[in-house]
């Protein structure tokens, strides 16, 4: 260590100390009640002083909801709070339930909720295929022996960080009539396109855009995962002249399961609770085109004229127990991806 | 004036026992080694001391008073870590003043004691610095020194020379011994090795599985292990066992039969004969035969250190290792005849324990 | 078979392998399809009402020159004009009449020309419209979005921090009855995100008069378990015998949290701050739901409601779309690579 920069070090340690006196003074001042409990109670109380602020937040505003929501899902009427709402038992799901034929959205009673879960799970597979498939070829490009790798990788990354709101916005503005695609299309001599009113495009702009704002993360951990394989393993491959379409069948990807497995979970339980962007995008139009569960929950619960709470709360419960089920294979892919690494 | 006392101390973790009905009383100013194989329950028995440990059942005396009770800060101890555990993000002066400031000591007071403490150790211009530009001696310097500045009735220090280098481990040694008597302070050190508790204790406490084997001074320890886990265990390189039977010898002392047919004379009184028998001798107390008159051993090993030689060999099925004074020329392959000196013979029974030595 | 073998390339061989052209292809389009859309955002704003409105549109913010002429109170645009014999001249339009339209020279300007509109063409010069920035400050309570989310970003982050790193201390470094069904209880409320309880949460905040109100906003946002779950992961790895050290030292438990623990977890709380600070600032749906009144609005509200009015003001909404990346930008051009590595390690977004 050379004197300047311990020197530097010294003058940056005092700057952060002033700035953290004020910190330090209300630390030490918490430290008076704290020793109190610590003397009456013994190490118990202050371990619960220390757990009880998180829990008590979490409890009222994460646990009673989830509790609430259940409770919510089984009563009817226009009350905001529960004491004064009328308990219909299973009706809401029957409600939501309701259709002549499951194929066909419009023979249904609730017919929006329907067409947002189909979109929305047509929106799932698609996307998360593309989005898995195009964040795959990202990583193994990125993984190549190249020059300015933290560059491109910022490159592919930096989406992940803007808001969803602006990443709505961004492409709303080259989506528009004169916006910059159809400029760019007229240079070839094709006519504008209403890109966001056309029920098909709007769906596909919807499903590019959350790829576009997403890839990022998705390639980040895949990165990870393939750095995380062994350089020799490869030279021995070469060494042994195997051809590379089979190193890649035969090494990369078998090791790039288990990161794999978790990226395709992650954006499974990313995509059923796809809302932002498309919100700000689309509205969740043409019509219904691009209506999304959440969206269906946030309008039928809290942003129509008349608020039903208890169907939204139901259709809620139905979009949580698939969001369980896939967390769940989750937590589990984790587990064993964990276990293997450890092997 | 720091007086401790263990009654009956035992701990489980769980289902699992560590410690079995631990007695032991420490005087004041005393140095107490506690050694032992590792998981032989030394360092719960001393965190139980410093109160990081709560007993499970027994009772821990402080000074007459009975501190079970009592959290770890006010116990009036200090403690080195074998890691040393030195706040890293804190720079030398703030690490040895930390525990005087909790206890809200004046500035000017804390300041001259760690000054003080930083002369003693010679570590006045490591102030400034953090743990992580410190060498290993050094840490080990600043560890002992965080204890001292608190003045505490009684040092325990858990292991504090393993992470040094060999030849950095006998340099602090000493400075430790020299520090103890400068210090007049009771200390009470936990290791594994027994180079250590030998030379730096004035009693060892050898622990296995939980229990005491012996409580003594080194040299009562060498001399005279209460069984045969002690023999083996204090001493280095290890004593010698070969198995015999009592044979009906003349007069007062009891003769051994050993397995390779080889009598010896035992320096303990009379046995019943045929009664098996562990007889253990030291290697430096084996010499060689020079009319050829002693047992015949084959050489498997010589390591010639220079002021001795260390001689392995075998002998009535047997692997014999003797320490023989100066330079000899023996070689591998070679019969020597090994000469066991009888004043210095042990002799366990078969559960390990000292035989009872002769009037 | 091919894509597979470019894929699997990883050593740069002496020739120039076609999979390296591939490659390549990927990470170019790859830019303009990233990169692009956030310069077209950046150069856009800058662009006045009209410009905006132009199609095809331009590519730098181009304004047609104005010039002060005598007897005229406003500068006038300067075209250059074709004249009848194929002649080039600088003139003013004076102004339009259907398809003609009155020139004059800036030096002359009473006597006219009328001039058909074909035959003329506007002398563009770059030009910044920097008004885009300044107004919504000053007309359109901009600030007020501002200061409300910086007021959200912060309070939120300061709160996570403090409940979540006290939260987590207890649960890594204490055995107590009960942790495992805590520690449960946190992993099983990881996999129920914030969307699906919206309602029963609406009517929490009712209850509590929050809603309408910032609080509101940030409360159910700070006890995040996924928070909890990585500073004790990172807790876990500081050496116990620190702390036994510290109560021999006679530290109390409050004071070998923050003297100790807290500093010695600081590469995860940094982790967790700016995780924290990216995610209040671009909060979306909570915001919407509780927040009504316009005062209150966040960014994220506030442009998404002015790009929802009738007749978007989009001169505006790119402008101050802009403004809202801003904070994020500095932040991963400073911390990019601590964000990368701390999503790589944790895979929490």
């Amino acid at each position: 260590m050379t004197v300047e920069s311990s020197s530097e070090a010294a003058v940056s340690s005092r700057i952060a100390g002033i700035l953290l006196a004020p910190l330090r003074w209300a630390m030490g001042l918490i430290d008076l009640p704290m020793s109190w409990v610590q003397r009456r109670l013994g190490t118990g109380g202050v371990v619960a002083a220390m757990l009880a602020p998180n829990m008590l937040i979490f409890g009222v505003f994460v646990l009673f909801p989830m509790f609430l929501n259940v409770l919510y899902s089984f009563t009817g009427g226009g009350a905001l709070f529960l004491e004064s709402r009328v308990f219909v038992g299973t009706e809401q799901y029957e409600t939501l339930l309701d259709c002549r034929t499951y194929l066909d959205p419009a023979s249904c009673r609730e017919d929006r909720f329907w067409r947002a879960a189909g979109n929305t799970a047509f929106f799932v597979i698609v996307q998360v295929v593309l989005l898995v498939l195009v964040s795959l070829i990202t990583a193994l490009v990125l993984n190549r022996e190249m020059r300015a790798r933290g560059f491109w990788r910022a490159v592919f990354f930096f989406p992940v960080l803007l808001s969803p709101v602006v990443v709505a916005l961004i492409w709303k503005w080259i989506l528009q009539r004169n916006g910059l695609l159809n400029a760019a299309l007229a240079q070839v001599g094709v006519e504008p396109v209403l890109w966001l009113v056309d029920r098909n495009w709007a769906m596909f702009w919807a499903i590019f855009l959350s790829i576009w704002a997403h890839l990022g993360f998705y390639t980040l951990i895949l990165l990870a995962g393939l750095q995380a394989i062994p350089a020799d393993l490869y030279e021995a491959a070469e060494m042994d002249g195997t051809p590379r379409s089979r190193v890649l069948a035969r090494i990369t990807l078998p090791l790039l399961w288990p990161s794999l497995v978790v990226v395709i979970l992650l954006a499974l339980i990313r995509a059923v609770q796809v809302f932002d962007e498309v919100f700000v995008l689309t509205g969740g139009g043409p019509g219904s085109a691009t209506l999304f569960l959440v969206q269906y929950i946030y309008e039928t619960g809290l942003a129509q004229q008349v608020r039903n709470l208890g169907l939204a709360s139901a259709a809620s419960i139905l979009m949580a127990l698939v969001l369980v089920v896939l967390t769940l294979i989750q937590l589990s892919a984790t587990a064993w991806r964990e276990r293997r690494e450890k092997r | 004036m720091s007086h401790l006392e263990l009654k009956n101390v035992s701990k489980s973790f769980g289902r699992v026992d560590v410690l079995h009905d631990i007695d032991l009383e420490v005087m004041d100013r005393e140095f107490v080694v506690f050694v032992g194989p590792s998981g032989c329950g030394k360092s719960t028995l001393l965190r139980i001391i410093a109160g990081l440990e709560k007993v499970t059942s027994g009772e821990v005396v402080l000074d007459g008073k009975v501190v079970n009770n009592v959290a770890a800060a006010d116990r009036g101890l200090a403690m080195v870590f074998q890691s040393y555990a030195l706040y890293p993000h804190m720079s030398v002066r703030q690490n040895l003043s930390f525990g005087l400031e909790n206890t809200s000591t004046p500035r000017a007071e804390i300041d001259a004691r760690v000054g003080e403490i930083a002369r003693m150790l010679r570590i006045e211009e490591l102030l400034h610095r953090t743990p992580r530009q410190l060498s290993g001696g050094q840490r080990q310097r600043v560890a002992i020194g965080r204890a001292m500045v608190r003045r505490p009735g009684i040092f325990l220090l858990d292991e504090p020379l393993s992470n040094l280098d060999a030849e950095l481990r006998v340099t602090m040694r000493a400075e430790l011994a020299a520090l103890h008597k400068r210090l007049e302070a009771t200390m009470i050190y936990v290791t594994h090795d027994q180079t250590e508790a030998m030379t730096l204790a004035d009693r060892i406490v050898v622990l296995r599985d939980g229990r005491v084997e012996q409580i003594g001074t080194p040299l009562d320890l060498y001399n005279r292990p209460a069984n045969r886990f002690v023999a083996g265990f204090i001493g280095a390189p290890h004593m010698n066992f070969l198995e015999g039977r009592f044979v009906v010898g003349e007069g007062n002392s009891a003769e051994v039969e050993l397995d390779g047919g080889h009598r010896l004379t035992l320096p303990i009184s009379v046995r019943p004969a045929g009664e098996p028998v562990m007889v253990g001798i030291r290697p430096h107390h084996i010499g060689l035969d020079a009319v050829g008159a002693g047992i015949p051993a084959a050489v498997t090993l010589v390591e010639a250190l220079g002021p001795e030689t260390i001689v392995h060999a075998e002998a009535a099925g047997h692997r014999i290792i003797a320490a023989l004074a100066g330079q000899r020329r023996i070689a591998v392959g070679e019969t020597i005849s090994l000469f066991f000196d009888p004043q210095h013979l042990h002799a366990f029974d078969s559960e390990g324990r000292r035989l009872p030595e002769g009037a | 078979m091919s894509i597979g073998s470019f894929l699997t390339r990883r050593r740069g061989g002496a020739s120039w392998h076609f999979t390296d052209v591939l490659a390549w292809i990927w990470l170019v389009s790859g830019l303009i399809l990233m990169f692009g859309p956030v310069i077209w955002l950046g150069l856009s704003s800058f662009k006045t009402r009209a410009a905006l409105s132009e199609f095809p549109p331009t590519l730098l913010p181009y304004e047609t020159r104005m010039v002060e002429v005598e007897g005229h109170d406003e500068p006038l645009p300067l075209y250059r004009v074709t004249t009848e014999d194929g002649e080039e001249r600088l003139m003013v339009q004076v102004r339009r009449i259907g398809t003609m339209a009155q020139m004059a020279d800036p030096e002359h300007p009473e006597e006219t020309v009328r001039v058909p509109l074909q035959a003329r063409e506007p002398v563009r010069e770059l030009q910044l419209a920097t008004e885009n920035y300044t107004e919504p400050f000053e007309r359109l309570n901009f600030l007020r979005f501002f200061y409300n989310s910086v007021f959200v970003t912060v309070v939120a982050t300061i709160i996570t921090l403090i409940v979540n790193s006290m939260a987590a201390f207890a649960l890594s470094k204490y055995e107590f009855k009960g942790r495992a069904a805590v520690l449960a209880v946190i992993l099983a409320t990881l996999m129920v995100p914030l969307s699906v309880i919206i309602i029963p949460l609406f009517s929490v905040i009712n209850g509590l008069n929050l809603f309408n109100s910032l609080w509101g906003v940030v409360l159910p946002t700070v006890a995040t378990p996924t928070g909890v779950f990585l500073l004790r992961q990172y807790m876990l790895t500081i050496p116990d015998e620190l702390l036994e050290a510290a109560r021999m030292d006679n530290a109390s438990e409050w004071k070998i949290y923050w003297r100790i623990v807290l500093p010695l977890a600081m590469p995860a709380i940094a982790v967790l701050a700016i995780f924290s600070v990216m995610w209040r600032w671009n909060d979306f749906l909570w915001p919407l739901i509780v927040l009504s009144d316009r005062e209150l609005y966040t960014i994220q509200v506030g442009l998404n409601s002015f790009q929802g009015e009738l007749n978007v003001q989009w001169q505006y909404v790119l402008a101050m779309t802009v403004v809202s990346m801003l904070p994020v930008v500095v932040i991963f051009a400073f911390l990019q690579r601590f964000i990368t590595t701390g999503i790589a390690s944790t895979g929490i977004k």
